[in-house]
């Protein structure tokens, strides 16, 4: 099913041979330079993370790769984990000497329990390899890896939720600044990166940044993967360069036709045929994760609403009031639009409402679980308006 | 003392692991980096790692708060105080934004006010509760900002029956999670504050809520009692248990004799209920309040104060003696302050192995119950079972106290109900009492001549005071004035969280006549050094404990003053709220200012004490009666609940 050209096709450990042999300045230059942006989500350029991480001062750095893959229609991850682990510590390890980092955690999601296994044997071989360890091929550079399993909370995604829970403490987000490269896991500067990310810095390394930005477009550089699921024919993971529009990616699964994609998961944006000319890269639609969900014309979009709104009022973490209260509201505002006994005015204000937890929740939780909502809103306003009592 | 904002706020950190000493706001240039902050127009200097709140404040600037308390550690979690930062997507929270760089920051415009208002609106749709039915009517932070943010109707809803079930299981403290807003603020008291962890956030999103180990009642688990969460909550969702009904049943009841005891720390804040400024004194108005509130008899806590200085410091002495007269192996040292119910059950559950340290001398409250029920019914021909004694007191683990089943030496229970001063402050105003405005009058005979030593039990050091002044005294044979000026032993006042001091014995008087029937003379404590240590607030506690654990400084003590609450009394879980460092700071003054103010100022020299030892105590301090009465034992209960 998967077919993830790019990672099949690089060289194995090309990118740690040539990290190891380069300056930790330039590595981050490479990356830099390759305009890398994280894959989770929120799009940080790789090259400034391992930066601030690399300069900050302190005898111990982590590298934690962020494998808590939990947004709905998201499971990229957990193929490349699967099918390319080698890729993504060696990303790992390429990291820890960018940023001089001596232990590795891989936080994975509570529900990939049985990856477990392949990962310790992977890392197992690539202590053998002398690919991890002490003096790592020779070169004096000392990092190892450990895998650490989550317990199922959406937030734990959130990369400082992730570290609380590393710690022990119920995963909540902290407050930021300051930011986990500089105040991390255990108080140390930690880097937090996503598991596309790090195989893909790692090809990267291997091929150069040049070779990178042969593919996407000039803001959105690079190829990106995506879970693509929902009413088409070929539901699965697939590599796409970045600036592919909607309608193209539609073509390719087979979800011609559609009635409304949601792009980026539970959080990101639902978006109308009138808009698939669009494409999906930094500047125009925000990739999120890099999942798709297809709504075929036969659904109902608050059926779609309310399954995402109930799932977070389930997945918040309870910690700051607009998220707790917020998505409370949101979900019982789909129940009466559902009933029919939503007034104009009463939408009007859970708009409003959705808005100030997108500039006033915490962390991005909150923040973006109203995206759903509001675009809904905008987009299918006659369909979602016009129930009436009979059909609730 | 200091607000205890760590510039980190990204880590929640115990208090045991905050840096003590903050620099004070003002003087920016005392720790060097200094940083410009631009706040509505208003440019601010300040040093690097102030929080946009902190800022504001010294720039005049309110900004609404819920979460934030200046004794806890930053949590961020109401998003009330959000603002908007230049250059930033979204508000920030001002109470957990650090300020590095020269920023620009509007605390109210269209976009920072809708998001507080619906914040409100949130936290109201999950708020059960008139605020007509609520003790905290009036006083009540959350009331406060719907006024102030103009809420006029419940925008999304509003819960109109209770969810929760409201936990009366404790002596002390009644939990309402119906009218819990998340501030979490009690947690981070338990937690990060106290370090007791009695309660914790539960569940998440919505079912998230304040709850205890598994869920169980309050009365069933690890708490200590101490009230510091009600202090802190900013609306009804914690109190203290309210008995003001029952002392009014008792007062309007003709056949009870209903005594009251008043503490020295309740009468340094109760003004506070009545608008007037922290550390203004009530204690002679008080007495004739509570004379026209209809108890028969007000008395001094200080006597008994004094009572626990003999009791107490013959405890140390003799247990000197042993050590170091007879050579005894069994003589317990560090020797631990008995006075503050919640220190006690703190001990008893995280340190049982420690209580062979704790003095058995009963609090001052426990051991005036015992002393009205027998040598004061005695006295006025009262049938004890006709005697209802009340002690105001600043606590809530009094409560508890009071109620522990072996305080019952005088044959009753020795202290029917403990008040705190919030309850009194009620009672007062419910009988249509304008204290701030009522003339002075004195306590009443036979318990009526005050002391200083009695006064300062209510501040952090002040038993060590008291017990220094009288041990200087009966044993160095010097007059306390000659060590120190004015008798004010300065060295263990203050509010650092843990104090050390040393008192050299270079020679010793006579032995008081009190005392011969003990001691044949001090020669055994001729050339010693008494080394005394004073810790407030339990996480200061625990920090004593593990170093005594350990074998350090502060397990070669001879006797260290413990007390639950950080302040001491004075910052009780009973006393009014709010609490701040500041407020406490007020109340301390007030109480050394009563203590100048007396002509008595040592608990030995109290005739009211010494009249009880010549007419009642015959055998003098320790001896056979004091033990029955005014000597208790404890409880080992350790951390595990069943």
């Amino acid at each position: 099913m998967s077919s993830i050209q790019t990672y099949t096709q690089a060289t194995p450990e090309a990118g740690l041979k040539r990290a190891l042999g380069m300056s930790r300045p330039d590595i981050i230059h490479e990356m830099n330079e390759s305009g890398l942006k994280g894959r989770g989500g929120a799009g940080f350029p790789v090259g400034g993370k391992w930066n601030f991480a690399a300069s900050a001062k302190s005898e111990k750095k982590y590298i934690i790769c962020n494998a808590d893959e939990g947004e709905p229609g998201t499971f990229k991850d957990r193929v490349v984990l699967q099918e390319h682990a080698d890729l993504v510590f060696e990303g790992m390890t390429i990291a820890a000497k960018a940023v001089s980092a001596k232990e590795g955690i891989i936080f994975l999601r509570g529900e990939y329990t049985d990856l477990r296994e392949h990962l310790e044997a992977t890392l197992a071989r690539r202590r053998e390899q002398k690919l991890l360890g002490r003096d790592i091929l020779g070169s004096g550079v000392d990092f190892d890896i450990r895998v650490f399993i989550g317990a199922g909370a959406y937030i734990c995604g959130e990369e400082t939720a992730l570290i609380e829970c590393l710690e022990g403490f119920r995963g909540e987000p902290r407050n930021r600044p300051p930011y986990p490269v500089n105040t991390g896991f255990n108080g140390h500067p930690s880097v937090v990166n996503n598991v596309e990310t790090l195989a893909s810095a790692a090809c990267i390394m291997g091929k150069g940044a040049d070779w990178w930005k042969t593919m996407g477009t000039a803001k959105s550089t690079g190829m990106k993967l995506f879970s693509i699921s929902g009413d088409c024919a070929k539901p699965g993971v697939y590599e796409f360069d970045l600036g592919v529009t909607v309608a193209d990616i539609l073509k390719e699964v087979g979800g011609e036709g559609a009635k409304a994609v949601q792009v980026g998961g539970a959080s990101g944006r639902c978006i109308p045929p009138s808009e698939f000319a669009r494409s999906i890269a930094y500047e125009d639609i925000p990739t999120g994760g890099g999942s798709l969900i297809v709504f075929g014309q036969q659904r109902d979009m608050l059926d779609v609403l309310e399954n995402f709104m109930d799932f977070f009022g389930d997945e918040s973490c309870g910690q700051c009031t607009p998220c707790r209260v917020g998505n409370l509201k949101l979900l019982e505002g789909v129940k009466l639009l559902r009933a029919g006994k939503c007034s104009m005015s009463y939408l009007k204000e859970l708009c409003a409402l959705g808005e100030t937890m997108q500039i006033a929740s915490k962390c991005g939780l909150g923040q973006s679980s109203p995206n759903a909502f509001l675009s809904v809103v905008t987009h299918f306003r006659d369909e979602i308006m016009g129930r009436t009592f009979s059909q609730a | 003392m200091t607000d205890m904002t760590n510039p980190d706020t990204s880590r929640r950190v115990p208090a045991s692991q905050q840096p003590m000493t903050v620099p004070a706001p003002g003087n920016p240039e005392a720790i060097g980096a200094a940083v410009s902050v631009n706040i509505d127009g208003l440019d601010v200097k300040v040093p690097l790692g102030t929080t946009i709140l902190n800022a504001a404040k010294q720039a005049g600037i309110k900004i609404p708060t819920l979460c934030h308390h200046p004794d806890l550690c930053v949590a961020g979690v109401c998003r009330i105080c959000s603002v908007e930062v230049e250059g930033q997507r979204t508000l920030q929270a001002s109470c957990s934004f650090p300020v590095t760089t020269p920023i620009k920051v509007k605390t109210h415009t269209q976009k920072v006010r809708q998001a507080r208002r619906h914040i409100l609106d949130l936290m109201l749709s999950e708020h059960c509760g008139d605020c007509y039915t609520c003790g905290r009517n009036g006083n009540c932070e959350l009331q406060t900002l719907a006024k102030e943010y103009g809420v006029d109707s419940f925008r999304f809803g509003h819960v109109e029956k209770p969810v929760h079930e409201i936990d009366r299981s404790s002596y002390s403290v009644v939990r309402d999670n119906n009218k819990c807003i998340l501030c979490r603020r009690c947690v981070r008291t338990c937690l990060d504050l106290q370090e007791v962890g009695t309660i914790e956030v539960l569940g998440r999103s919505h079912q998230s809520h304040i709850g205890t180990f598994l869920d169980k009642p309050l009365g069933d688990v690890v708490c200590i009692n101490c009230g510091q969460c009600i202090n802190r909550c900013p609306t009804g969702a914690l109190r203290a248990n309210d008995q003001t009904d029952e002392v009014w049943a008792a007062i309007e009841d003709p056949k009870k004799h209903v005594v009251i005891q008043t503490a020295p720390s309740p009468r340094a804040a109760i003004g506070e209920c009545f608008g007037m400024e922290p550390g203004t004194a009530m204690t002679f108005e008080l007495n004739t309040a509570l004379k026209m509130a209809g108890f028969d008899q007000v008395f001094d806590t200080n006597f008994s104060a004094d009572l626990t200085i003999l009791e107490e410091g013959t405890e140390l002495l003799l247990r000197l003696k042993q050590a170091l007269l007879l050579r005894e192996p069994g003589a317990v040292f560090p020797q631990f302050t008995s006075c503050s119910p919640g220190w006690i059950k703190y001990l008893e559950h995280f340190y049982p192995e420690y209580i062979p340290n704790l003095s058995t001398a009963k609090s001052p409250q426990q051991m005036f119950g015992a002393v009205i029920k027998t040598y004061y019914a005695e006295k006025q021909g009262i049938d004890p079972k006709d005697i209802v004694t009340v002690a105001l007191m600043p606590c809530s683990a009094k409560k508890f106290e009071c109620n522990r089943p072996e305080m019952a030496d005088s044959g009753h229970k020795d202290v029917d109900f403990g008040l705190t001063t919030r309850e009194l402050a009620k009672m007062i105003s419910e009988a249509g009492i304008d204290l701030p405005r009522l003339p002075k009058s004195d306590f009443d005979s036979p318990f009526g001549t005050p002391s200083g030593s009695g006064v300062i039990f209510g501040a952090t050091g002040g038993v060590m005071e008291a017990a220094l002044r009288t041990v200087i005294e009966l044993v160095v044979g010097v007059k306390v004035e000659d060590l120190f000026e004015h008798a004010d032993i300065k060295p263990v006042r203050g509010f650092e969280g843990v104090r050390y001091v040393e008192l050299a014995i270079p020679q010793v008087g006579p032995v008081p006549d009190l005392l011969k029937p003990l001691f044949p003379s001090w020669d055994f404590l001729k050339g010693a050094t008494l080394k005394v240590a004073i810790a407030h607030g339990t996480a200061n506690a625990k920090k004593v404990m593990e170093d005594i654990k350990a074998g350090g400084q502060f397990s070669k003590c001879h006797f260290i003053e413990f007390m639950g609450c950080p302040g001491g009394c004075l910052g009780g879980g009973g006393q009014p709220i709010p609490t701040t460092p500041e407020i406490r700071q007020a109340r301390a003054k007030a109480i050394y200012a009563e203590d100048s103010a007396y002509e008595i100022r040592k608990s030995h020299e109290n005739p009211d004490v010494l009249k009880l030892y010549t007419e009642f105590l015959t055998e003098g301090p320790c001896g056979h009666k004091s033990h029955k009465l005014l000597h208790t034992d404890y409880t080992p209960r350790g951390k595990y609940i069943e």
